[in-house]
């Protein structure tokens, strides 16, 4: 299996960047974002396997990255992380289509336990588009 | 001065509010003017229905005692006239040397008797006072009357009626003389009439007998009750006829003097003796005659009394059913009034609590927010650390641990700094006054809030160019006013919206201290009502009690709580506090 692609949003910087550190050790390709703004700009410009985002952030917070980054492509599989979790905001984040909520700190083997089954997901969604696509063509353009 | 500066806590105020003392003045102030009010027209009616009757009583009781005066004054100055009259026309009509002749005499008293009757003897007295004829049982010719005061009255008045006396012959009759007097001659003929007609006329027991009732002519209408006495007085006093309160004929009467009046009258007096009597006396012209119906008060009086027990006994009933009534229900209202008071009580102490808890839970869910941050950096750092020193070949480098331990130090100081403030604000359990910087106490609330603000990007401005004054007040109680309000502030307002907190002094013993948003605003209906407990418009997600409690702690506090608000515009919330002394 290739190595999975993460990008980590979070303001604070030094737990994005010790955080970031162990993930690579343990095999990932990990970018980061200080906000929301940043994040959106990244996924803009190439894809992730997995996102973690921190839910708590001045300015644009995280249910609204949220929103933005899934308006720029659906298939992204965002894992939720917050210092305060509520059922409320759990079940608004899940409606909205995270894949899931971690609260913070939270362990590391989960965390990478996580990130790997967003990528094993991704990579499956991403093969039943092609599927999708290919039988569409197959039949579209059948000879 | 006020409670404030006494120190008194809300508590007592409360105990205050509901002490027995309270509820007994309460009490006792609603008998006393519930009774007052049924009991008081109750009386005045009962007074004037008593009086009326008392007048109508007594009026009944008296008509008959004045008509039985006025009959017996006419039957008996008709009595007294007529034979005056008939003495008159003897005396007119009689020449002088017949008036001299005793046989004459005789013969005018057969006819005056068969005429009048109750004559009992006549006599011609001549002008040196001598009679000088005499007709009648009694052998009186030639008597001398000279002396005699009785003859000079008949010189002055055309007619006289003497008192009644024993005279000569030990019987107690009254005399009647008219006088003749020309140039040539002066005659006085006399008669003398026994006193018992009076016993006739006037009858002060009921008839004896039949005979003597029906020879008492012109009295049969003089019905006399049986406790009534009637007799006759002269102008001295003394009895004229038997008395059955005062004795026989001649007897003092115990009786005060009379007033004159030429009509019959009534008069309530008390006799010698002090005996209470009801009079009716009626002068009899002519003669030094009184006719007295004297009757005993108690007597006249017994219906009355009779009344008066009856009305008594009435009112006693009425005014004791008035007052168990007034009081049982006055009890009724006011331990009902105790029981909702107490209740009342008893709630607003559990909504003090409830809120003081849903603060307390806001402020713990705010207090984990702040910790986990830093939490997570200290893990991952620490984390990093231990990856370092387990899955690479090669020791990390110097620089890295440092620069790792460093985050880790970093984290837990902002760790110790967020307890430090939690502790600060712990404070607020300690009820006591003590001098209060609002600036810091201000700026230590909006610690917590400040990520709030951060992540929401509003814009909180302190805006007191002054140093702000320092009052004197309870800590934790202005803690939970300011952060309800910064809360709601919060609430209204819009993701970069903004919140200005003023500080004003407005004289020498208050301060003023302004939390306006320009956040959505409060309607204007609903701008009366929220102070009012449970009043809440975020529909589940608020208990209604906030501004409540925040208004009932600045009450307390000797402050106030204002709110000005536009829809659309913000709202401004001024809170007015005492300044405050440590003494």
């Amino acid at each position: 299996m290739s190595e999975s692609t993460v990008l980590l949003v979070d303001d604070e910087e030094e737990f994005v960047s010790v955080l970031a550190e162990r993930l690579e050790a343990r095999g990932l390709t990990v970018d980061t974002a200080g906000s929301g703004e940043a994040a959106l700009a990244k996924a803009e410009a190439r894809t992730f396997d997995a996102i973690l985002l921190d839910m708590a952030m001045p300015g644009m917070d995280g249910i609204e990255t949220l929103k933005g980054l899934l308006e720029i492509n659906p298939d992204l599989q965002i894992v939720l992380l917050t210092g305060r979790a509520t059922l409320a905001q759990g079940v608004d984040a899940m409606k909205l289509g995270a894949l899931d909520l971690l609260e913070k700190p939270a362990d590391i083997e989960t965390l990478v336990a996580r990130i790997q089954d967003a990528a094993t997901k991704r990579s499956s969604l991403q093969d039943k588009r092609i599927a999708n696509k290919m039988q569409d063509i197959l039949r579209k353009k059948g000879w | 001065m006020s409670d404030v500066k006494r120190g008194i806590r809300p508590d007592e105020d409360k105990d205050r509010l509901i002490s027995p003392r309270r509820y007994r003045k309460v009490l006792i102030g609603m008998v006393l003017s519930g009774s007052l009010i049924a009991i008081l027209p109750l009386l005045i009616l009962s007074g004037i229905n008593y009086h009326q009757y008392q007048d109508t009583l007594r009026a009944e009781l008296t008509r008959p005692m004045i008509r039985f005066a006025a009959n017996g004054k006419q039957s008996l100055e008709s009595f007294l006239s007529e034979r005056l009259s008939a003495l008159s026309m003897v005396l007119r009509d009689t020449p002088p040397e017949e008036l001299r002749d005793s046989r004459n005499l005789d013969d005018f008293l057969v006819t005056l008797n068969q005429t009048f009757g109750e004559i009992v003897d006549l006599g011609v007295i001549d002008e040196t006072g001598v009679q000088i004829a005499y007709s009648g049982p009694f052998d009186l010719e030639g008597l001398d009357y000279s002396a005699q005061d009785w003859l000079r009255e008949v010189d002055t008045q055309a007619a006289y009626v003497s008192d009644v006396f024993m005279g000569y012959r030990g019987r107690p009759h009254l005399a009647i003389a008219v006088q003749r007097a020309n140039a040539a001659d002066r005659f006085v003929l006399r008669a003398t009439i026994d006193t018992d007609v009076f016993h006739w006329l006037v009858p002060a027991r009921p008839f004896e007998t039949e005979d003597q009732a029906s020879s008492c002519r012109g009295c049969h209408s003089l019905g006399v009750q049986p406790s009534s006495d009637a007799f006759i007085i002269n102008q001295a006093g003394v009895l004229q006829t038997s008395s059955r309160l005062y004795g026989g004929i001649l007897d003092p009467s115990q009786l005060p003097s009379l007033p004159y009046s030429s009509e019959a009258e009534l008069l309530e007096l008390e006799d010698a003796n002090g005996m209470p009597l009801v009079v009716s006396y009626a002068q009899i012209e002519h003669s030094p005659f009184t006719l007295v119906l004297a009757s005993a008060r108690v007597a006249s009086h017994a219906g009355l009394a009779s009344l008066q027990r009856d009305m008594v006994a009435f009112l006693v009933v009425s005014i004791v059913l008035i007052l168990a009534v007034v009081t049982a229900g006055s009890v009724y209202v006011v331990n009902r009034a105790r029981e909702s008071d107490r209740q009342r009580a008893a709630l607003f102490h559990k909504m003090e609590y409830t809120n003081k808890l849903a603060a307390i839970g806001r402020l713990g869910a705010g207090v984990a927010h702040e910790i986990n941050n830093p939490l997570s950096i200290i893990t991952e750092s620490a984390g990093l650390l231990k990856d370092l020193l387990t899955h690479s070949e090669k020791p990390p480098s110097r620089e890295k641990i440092t620069s790792l331990v460093d985050s880790v130090l970093k984290s837990a100081k902002r760790c110790g700094s967020i307890t430090h403030n939690l502790l600060g604000f712990a404070k607020q359990l300690d009820v006591g006054r003590e001098p209060l910087n609002l600036d810091t106490l201000l700026r230590e609330l909006l610690g917590f809030l400040n990520k709030e603000a951060g992540y929401r990007n509003i814009q909180v401005e302190f805006d007191y160019p002054e140093e702000p004054p320092t009052i004197v007040s309870e800590r934790g109680q202005l803690q939970q006013v300011f952060l309800n309000l910064l809360n709601n502030a919060f609430a209204a307002v819009e993701d970069g919206g903004h919140i200005k907190i003023g500080i004003r002094k407005l004289d020498s013993d208050s301060v003023a201290v302004s939390i306006a948003d320009d956040g959505v605003g409060i309607p204007e209906e609903h701008i009366e009502r929220i102070f009012d407990p449970f009043f809440t418009t975020k529909k589940g997600a608020g208990t209604g009690l906030g501004l409540s409690i925040t208004y009932g702690i600045v009450e307390k506090l000797g402050g106030e709580i204002t709110v000005q608000s536009t829809v659309g515009q913000g709202t401004c919330f001024t809170v007015t506090l005492p300044i405050g002394s440590e003494s």
